[in-house]
């Protein structure tokens, strides 16, 4: 019984942090973002190099075989480095989606090229989970129509993984009929979402069954959704630490201020058994699939309350300079801020997980 | 991440399960909160000592089981009783604090007399640690005790004593070096509470119980030897035993255990025609509570992993108490909200549901986030042994290491 990560896990870990120190301080990350792009070339292709694109693809498509796990510690070190690069949508769901619902053909198909970094996918399955200002994506007769909102990882995509109002899932080409982009401007400049417009455009359905896939993806982007918003939080802890043990007003460092103790110490203590959960619910989704939808549920959701919490409450460490774009922490705070939203926010992900439970009384 | 235990466990497993089987209708009901366990809850508690689910590592000649220390097992122990809704090993104070203690630093005879007694239900201990004018400074406290003739005189007073009135037995912090500095000057003694010069008067607290105590000290006459550790070691002999306090205070099975107990009233309960839990407002707290308490049971997990591979517990443990103490409050707090009007009834009222006991808990889990090393003390230990922040300036002493307590 090992209830943590291994070494090799850590060592995933490290290089990825240890690359993004070097590849994307702050500094480059303000540049990229200032130019409009949420995607570091340079990080990017350090990453790629790591085999990032192919980390949970099957070996015999090529890519590493890793576990969501894996996935989820990745994404944890590109919060806490609020790094512009790719990775949930384009590296994990839609490899996940071909695994989980993609034909033989299919799968032999794309797998090695996204293992390859050759095809780049954004992914959009937000009308399964919340629909607003009338999105929905109808098929018929293999071609899609309507809106997807919040499409993830869309910039530099040359395919769409997209969901049907039914849950199956299509690919579809950027190049397709009828078919338009357009980004959406977050609050996080270091991640694309954009909107994908759809009119009878030529679409190849994957060998699905019936929406369980969707839902499966679903839960990973959750899970990898909470893992980043921990690193995230992770990063502006020890940054509020770091900046109260310099500041000094009254003669003194803030950090020896009580009140300023006591909220590093909330924000850790609510932040800290996140790591555990995240870990868990990742677990679970290599392992324990009876349990992996309900715990992908919990992840997002409570990261998502603490997430709100650290970025407040570190910002508010920091004082007027918390609030500065000089600084800089804000990049953080939306990170996590984008973090709570994309994939339901805590109230919608609390009421699935009841529905999960039975909680709910079907209408009389 | 590998969380199969293995089959030489499982077969542990399917042994503990086999047990309670076969047994579950010896436990006691309502083991609750009685300070000294009823007649079912001693034999309950000695069949489990017979069978090694609890006491399981204590030295069989002090009255324990005997086995090798093997975390997984106690864990997987731990695990089947909740799991089947029966009431484990008893964990009183004198277990969970004064029997390591007297392992740790007890003499041969100290351990010899106590432990076994004390396991088995029929030595019931209370803990005289806070004073009237020292409760989370409580090395700052006074009760003192002289040597006269081969014993020590005890003067003075102890306050919020658990269980004062039922005790047998007390192991006390005094003062017995006047003039050594405020940490050095202490010590642990224990002593019965029928040694005359002791008075005890029950403090009815907010639930309407006396759950606690003020204990008086006039010339209390206690033989030399009945010391634990060094004259003036009383300090470092306590501070041994406030982890395994903070440790009981903050147990993921208890909170499972609570959230279980929750969403069972939430699908009972109706109002209006329809169960509490399809009401939209009270659901989604009880499913951000549901998701805490997982937080907390990973992050119990992950202490036990660290413990295993013989790694400090870290910020992972440093904040057990502080979370789970308040979690706990806040599962009875929506109990009580889950139930409205029907939440106040109290004291055997009509209509009240279980005895009272949500409400109960509710005001009992407050005491919790107090005693124990309250949560602003747990606050400035989360700060500064985990994050390293600077320590609080301490007025009461000229320099040297801090230390805070608070039981
Ligand atoms: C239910 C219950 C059972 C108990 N059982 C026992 C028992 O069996 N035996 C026993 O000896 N004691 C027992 N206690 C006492 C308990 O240990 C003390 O109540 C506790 O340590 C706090 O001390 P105090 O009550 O004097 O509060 P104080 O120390 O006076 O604290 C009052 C307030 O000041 C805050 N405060 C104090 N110092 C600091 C600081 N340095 N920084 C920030 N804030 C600070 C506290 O957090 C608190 O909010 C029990 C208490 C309760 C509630």
């Amino acid at each position: 019984m090992d209830f943590g990560l291994s070494q090799e896990q850590q060592m995933l870990a490290e290089s990825v942090t240890r690359l993004l120190r070097e590849l994307s301080p702050l500094d480059h990350v303000r540049q990229v973002a200032e130019g409009g792009s949420a995607v570091s070339a340079q990080s990017q292709a350090a990453l790629a190099e790591l085999g990032l694109p192919g980390l949970v693809v099957p070996e015999a498509h090529g890519g590493l075989g890793m576990g969501l796990l894996d996935a989820t510690i990745v994404a944890t070190a590109l919060g806490e480095a609020v790094a512009p690069v790719p990775f949930t949508a384009r590296n994990v769901m839609a490899p996940l989606a071909l695994i989980a619902a993609g034909s033989e053909a299919q799968q032999a198909q794309w797998l090695p090229r996204i293992a390859a970094g050759e095809v780049r996918f954004g992914v959009g399955v937000h009308e399964q989970v919340s629909r607003r200002d009338g999105s929905g994506v109808r098929c018929s007769g293999g071609a899609l129509t309507g809106t997807a909102l919040f499409v993830l990882d869309c910039e530099e995509a040359d395919h769409f993984m997209i969901a049907d109002e039914a849950g199956r899932l299509h690919i579809v080409s950027a190049q397709a009929d009828g078919l338009e982009l357009i980004a959406l401007k977050t609050i996080d400049a270091t991640r694309s979402v954009g909107e994908l417009r759809l009119a009878s455009t030529p679409a190849e359905a994957l060998a699905d069954d019936g929406g369980a896939a969707a839902r499966r993806l679903i839960a990973a982007g959750r899970i990898l959704l909470a893992a980043d918003s921990l690193g995230a939080a992770d990063a502006m802890i020890a940054q509020a630490v770091a900046y109260a043990g310099q500041r000094e007003q009254f003669g003194r460092v803030i950090g020896s201020f009580q009140a300023v103790k006591h909220m590093c110490a909330e924000m850790a203590a609510k932040n800290e058994p996140c790591r555990s959960l995240v870990w868990y619910a990742a677990h679970a989704f290599d392992a324990v699939p009876a349990e992996a939808e309900l715990v992908a549920c919990h992840a997002k959701s409570h990261t998502g309350e603490v997430g709100r919490f650290v970025a407040r409450t570190a910002t508010e460490v920091h004082g007027g300079m918390g609030f500065t774009d000089l600084l800089g922490l804000h990049y953080w705070f939306k990170r996590i801020g984008f973090d709570r939203q994309v994939l339901g926010g805590p109230e919608t992900v609390r009421e699935e997980a009841a529905r999960l439970q039975g909680w709910i009384a079907v209408a009389a | 991440m590998d969380l199969s235990y293995g089959p030489e466990y499982e077969t542990f497993r399917e042994e503990v399960r086999g047990f309670i089987a076969v047994n579950r209708h010896l436990a006691p009901k309502n083991a609750g909160r009685a300070a000294r366990p009823s007649k079912e809850g001693v034999a309950w508690q000695k069949l489990l000592i017979e069978h090694g689910y609890t006491a399981r590592t204590i030295p069989r000649e002090y009255g324990g089981f005997g086995a090798e220390p093997d975390i997984l097992k106690s864990r997987i122990i731990a695990e089947e009783f909740a799991r089947a809704g029966v009431p484990g090993g008893l964990a009183n104070q004198g277990i969970s604090m004064l029997v390591p203690t007297l392992l740790e630093l007890g003499t041969e005879e100290q351990k010899r007399r106590w432990i076994e007694p004390t396991l088995a239900g029929d030595v019931v201990w209370c803990q005289g640690y806070s004073e009237p004018g020292s409760g989370s400074d409580l090395a700052s406290l006074k009760t003192s005790a002289r040597v006269e003739g081969g014993d020590f005189v005890i003067n003075g007073q102890k306050i919020w004593t658990s269980t004062a009135k039922e005790a047998d037995m007390i192991f006390c912090l005094v003062r017995t070096e006047g003039d050594a500095a405020k940490h050095q000057g202490i010590s642990y003694l224990i002593f019965p509470m029928t040694t005359p010069g002791i008075e005890v008067r029950p403090l009815r607290t907010m639930t309407g119980h006396a759950e606690f105590n003020e204990t008086f000290f006039t010339d209390v006459r206690v033989p030399v030897d009945q010391i634990v550790g060094q004259r003036g070691q009383g300090w470092f002999v306590a501070n041994a035993t406030l982890g395994h306090e903070r440790g009981m205070l903050g147990d993921p099975d208890a909170l499972e255990n609570r959230l279980l107990a929750l969403i069972e009233l939430m699908t009972v309960e109706q109002v209006g025609g329809a169960r509490v839990i399809d009401l939209p407002a009270l659901r989604d707290r009880l499913v951000a509570l549901q998701a805490e308490v997982a937080a907390m049971k990973y992050n119990g997990m992950r202490i036990l992993s660290n413990q295993i591979k013989g790694e400090p517990g870290g910020m992972a443990k440093l904040i057990v108490k502080l979370q789970a103490c308040e979690l706990a409050h806040q599962i009875s707090a929506l109990a009580i909200d889950a139930l409205g009007e029907l939440g106040i009834l109290y004291n055997g009222s009509a209509h009240e549901r279980e005895n009272g006991s949500w409400q109960w808990n509710y005001m009992f889990q407050l005491g919790l986030i107090i005693g124990g090393g309250t949560a602003q003390i747990q606050k400035n230990i989360i700060s500064e042994r985990g994050l390293n922040m600077p320590r609080e300036p301490r007025l009461d002493l000229p320099k040297g290491p801090s230390a805070q307590g608070g039981q």
